[in-house]
């Protein structure tokens, strides 16, 4: 675990590389994010500081878009996409596969930290449903098989393919 | 000055006055909920709807946000104005069922719960019109309350959900909450708000609790006044 004032350093870094941006916000909360894989309550009060806007305003931000965790995350987010065109092509199974195989629901993150779950809606790949998108990757046309496969490659701490 | 029409009435208003002013004044009554003189108009209970008449254009709009303008025809209770009143006041009612305010309004307006909204239950008063955090940050100028999340998990508060540490107690939130959702509780020397706990200040003269010490410790700070000074209370000074 990083540790507060290294959190701070961080942080103060991120906001550096905006030179001081209010504007910025949404940037800079992606890059911390990119840092710690979550937004850091620490981080967050230093940025809220050091760009000049009240700490209550950055929450709001922070928690107004999905995107965004306030909790720490697993390694590996897994996203599974529950929009429309997903939907009618079983999204909910897979869904339903996912949390049987990583035991956690959506919201959650293994106690190993290695996976979080996460539904979104709409990737903007429809075309590929359903889909499921793990860190960057996005995984198309998914199957209960493809779910194993894919899950216990990252068990292993095999890349993603 | 601009001459307009208000429920059949000719009206003369200021430039840039909101229809709701200009109504006003003709002692035409519209009920509001979030529009307070001490913030920045936010629009956002539509409790205020009238319809007006530009051309042979009508439009439902808020008035509390609309400026008055050179003939311009307001009709503040008309049919269509109703309906949308009234279907406001079902779903604020619908959010908030426990706020007395709304009760009343709904009285006055003839408005009962409609069924096809199920009434919450884990909102408290509150409607979300963002006034409180407005003043907090406009008027008292500490930005010690904001919104979380969104859409029907949308809530207000202090940021963590936890004590605020730039509050100061000032109670300023309560006083434009329109619905009273915001509890404070002053009892003896000590103010609960907003998950935190304030020393009061006693009164140097008289010895009645009368401000969070907090509170004016950040006016001796934000005006120069020694803290001494602000140490008595409005009715002894
Ligand atoms: S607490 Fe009151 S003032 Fe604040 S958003 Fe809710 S209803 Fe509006
Ligand atoms: S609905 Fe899943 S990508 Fe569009
Ligand atoms: S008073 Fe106009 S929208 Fe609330």
């Amino acid at each position: 675990m990083t540790n507060v004032s290294e959190i701070r350093k961080k942080t103060k870094l991120i906001v550096k590389k905006y030179s001081g941006d209010k504007s910025a916000l949404i940037a800079v909360l992606q890059d911390i994010q990119e840092a710690f894989n979550y937004l850091p309550k620490d981080a967050l009060a230093t940025a809220a500081k050091a760009l000049g806007i009240p700490v209550s305003r950055v929450y709001e931000v922070a928690t107004f878009y999905t995107a965004f965790s306030l909790k720490p995350r697993g390694e590996h987010v897994v996203k599974i996409c529950m929009g429309t065109a997903c939907h009618v092509r079983g999204a909910a199974a897979i869904q339903d596969k996912m949390e049987r195989t990583l035991c956690i629901k959506p919201g959650e993150t293994t106690p190993d930290r290695k996976f979080s779950l996460e539904t979104v809606n709409c990737v903007g790949a429809c075309a590929l449903g359903p889909v499921v998108v793990i860190n960057t990757e996005y995984h198309g046309q998914m199957t209960m098989a493809k779910v194993d496969k894919i899950i216990g490659k990252l068990k292993e701490g095999g890349a993603q393919s | 000055m601009v001459n307009l029409i208000i429920d059949g009435k000719n009206v003369t208003a200021q430039k840039d006055t909101m229809v709701l002013e200009a109504a006003r004044s003709a002692g035409v009554n519209i009920p509001t909920l979030c529009a307070h003189e001490a913030i920045s108009r936010s629009g956002s209970c539509r409790l205020c709807v009238v319809e007006v008449k530009k051309g042979n254009r009508t439009r439902i709009v808020t008035s509390c946000l609309y400026p008055v303008e050179e003939g311009l025809i307001v009709d503040t209770r008309s049919e269509r104005v109703q309906n949308v009143r009234r279907l406001v006041l079902e779903l604020l009612l619908a959010r908030c069922p426990k706020s007395e305010v709304l009760q009343k309004l709904a009285a006055d307006l003839g408005v009962d719960p409609h069924p096809r909204f199920v009434p919450d239950t884990d909102k408290g008063k509150c409607i979300l019109c963002r006034s409180c955090v407005r003043v907090c940050e406009e008027v008292v100028g500490v930005s010690a309350i904001g919104m979380s999340s969104r859409g029907s998990h949308k809530t207000v508060g202090p940021p963590f959900k936890e004590a605020s540490s730039v509050c100061i107690g000032c109670g300023a939130c309560v006083y434009v909450c329109p619905t009273g959702h915001i509890v404070m509780q002053s009892t003896g020397d000590k103010r609960k708000i907003w998950r935190r706990t304030f020393k009061m200040q006693a009164c140097e003269k008289c010895g009645k609790y009368f401000a969070p010490v907090d509170q004016l410790k950040f006016i001796s700070k934000k005006t120069g006044t020694p803290y001494k000074e602000l140490a008595v209370c409005t009715e002894c000074r």
